[in-house]
């Protein structure tokens, strides 16, 4: 039996790292701070520990802190899915579905940094 | 009273007579201490003569007696019949790769991947005899020596389901020996590694599965290896966009 060899050695220069890092880091970011979230408005808000809600949003490291725990999930989100949805061979076209995916979590990135600093 | 018995479901196919693989029950005496590779031995010496199969060593050195047992890629050496408690095991080539004949499969799509990643030392310049041996430091080592460990036996690629629907996917295995010679101190290949372990068949189709260092009968934790290595190809790429004095 023969087998040509399919090997493609595309050089390294793709963007599958950038993807990936931000992949990555979103990982990291949803399993380190949306715990943390979930112990300040889940918790402390309406127990009442935190009185002054509005200095959850209104300072710029709170904004910075939001910027980062919105976004870089979302390219968790992206890739994760672009890739599971590939896997289960759905017959969903991989161009479209990666503007889907890596797009939506652009936007959702612009977004949540306009939103932020327009409170 | 009459000795213990158990069957083997064996997956059978012969090239030139059958359209497609079937299966055959051989039903042998059950010995406790007995792996499946001694069943399939005793099958083939004793009821079946053209029962194909790979096997060498018996002892989990050489890599070639892997197969599914049950569904799960093993090393039919190291699958005790004792470990199964039904009256019936299925043995079947490994998944993921074309069947030459009943147990036998075509690694050779696995032997292009594993030369592409170019598993051996690679120098510059090789410094004269009378210098010396490369030494290592116990931690030099240690950051590759789990990788050495691989025996080439396939399972991880009969277990990783990105290999099943990516057959371009260069695999584990290959990724975890680059791996291992680029950990490796004495090395200076990690360039020429590069393309294929990073390039488009390379650590990106890897979805975490992680079923690779699942079934690995050595321990290796390729899973691991290609982590690192997307860590690593990462650093290189936000460095050389981000850092004007990053390596272009």
């Amino acid at each position: 039996m023969q087998h040509a060899s399919r090997l493609n050695v595309t050089p390294t220069k793709n963007i599958e790292p950038l993807w990936w890092g931000l992949f990555s880091a979103g990982g990291v970011v949803a399993a380190f701070l949306v715990p943390i979230h979930i112990g300040i408005f889940g918790f402390a808000v309406p127990l009442g520990w935190i009185t002054d809600t509005g200095l959850l949003y209104r300072h710029w490291l709170v904004k910075i802190y939001l910027f980062v725990l919105i976004s870089l999930p979302l390219y968790h989100w992206a890739h994760r899915f672009y890739f599971a949805v590939n896997d289960m061979r759905l017959g969903v076209p991989r161009k479209p579905l990666a503007i889907f995916c890596y797009g939506g979590a652009v936007v959702g990135t612009v977004a949540a940094a306009l939103v932020l600093l327009m409170v | 009273m009459a000795e213990p018995t158990i069957t083997l479901n064996v997956t059978r196919y012969r090239p030139g007579q059958d359209q497609a693989p079937t299966s055959q029950r051989y039903t042998i005496p059950y010995k406790n201490d007995w792996v499946v590779l001694d069943a399939l031995n005793y099958i083939k010496d004793q009821l079946d003569g053209t029962l194909s199969y790979r096997w060498s060593c018996r002892m989990g050195v050489c890599g070639s007696c892997g197969m599914m047992v049950n569904g799960v890629p093993k090393l039919t050496c190291a699958a005790f019949l004792r470990d199964y408690q039904q009256q019936e095991i299925r043995v079947e080539p490994l998944t993921n790769f074309p069947v030459i004949r009943d147990l036998v499969i075509d690694m050779s799509d696995f032997m292009d991947k594993l030369k592409s990643v170019k598993p051996w030392i690679i120098r510059k310049t090789e410094k004269p005899l009378s210098e010396g041996e490369y030494l290592q430091s116990p931690a030099e080592l240690e950051a590759y020596q789990q990788f050495t460990q691989c025996i080439n036996c396939m399972l991880c690629y009969a277990a990783c389901p990105v290999y099943g629907l990516e057959p371009d996917f260069i695999g584990p295995a290959a990724i975890a020996l680059g791996y291992r010679y680029n950990m490796d101190s004495r090395d200076e290949g990690k360039d020429l590694r590069k393309d294929i372990l990073t390039g488009h068949d390379g650590v990106w189709q890897c979805t975490f599965v992680g079923e690779c260092t699942e079934v690995c009968p050595k321990h290796v934790d390729p899973a691991a290896a290609i982590q690192r290595t997307k860590v690593d190809a990462a650093k290189d790429w936000f460095t050389s966009y981000l850092l004007p004095w990053g390596q272009k």
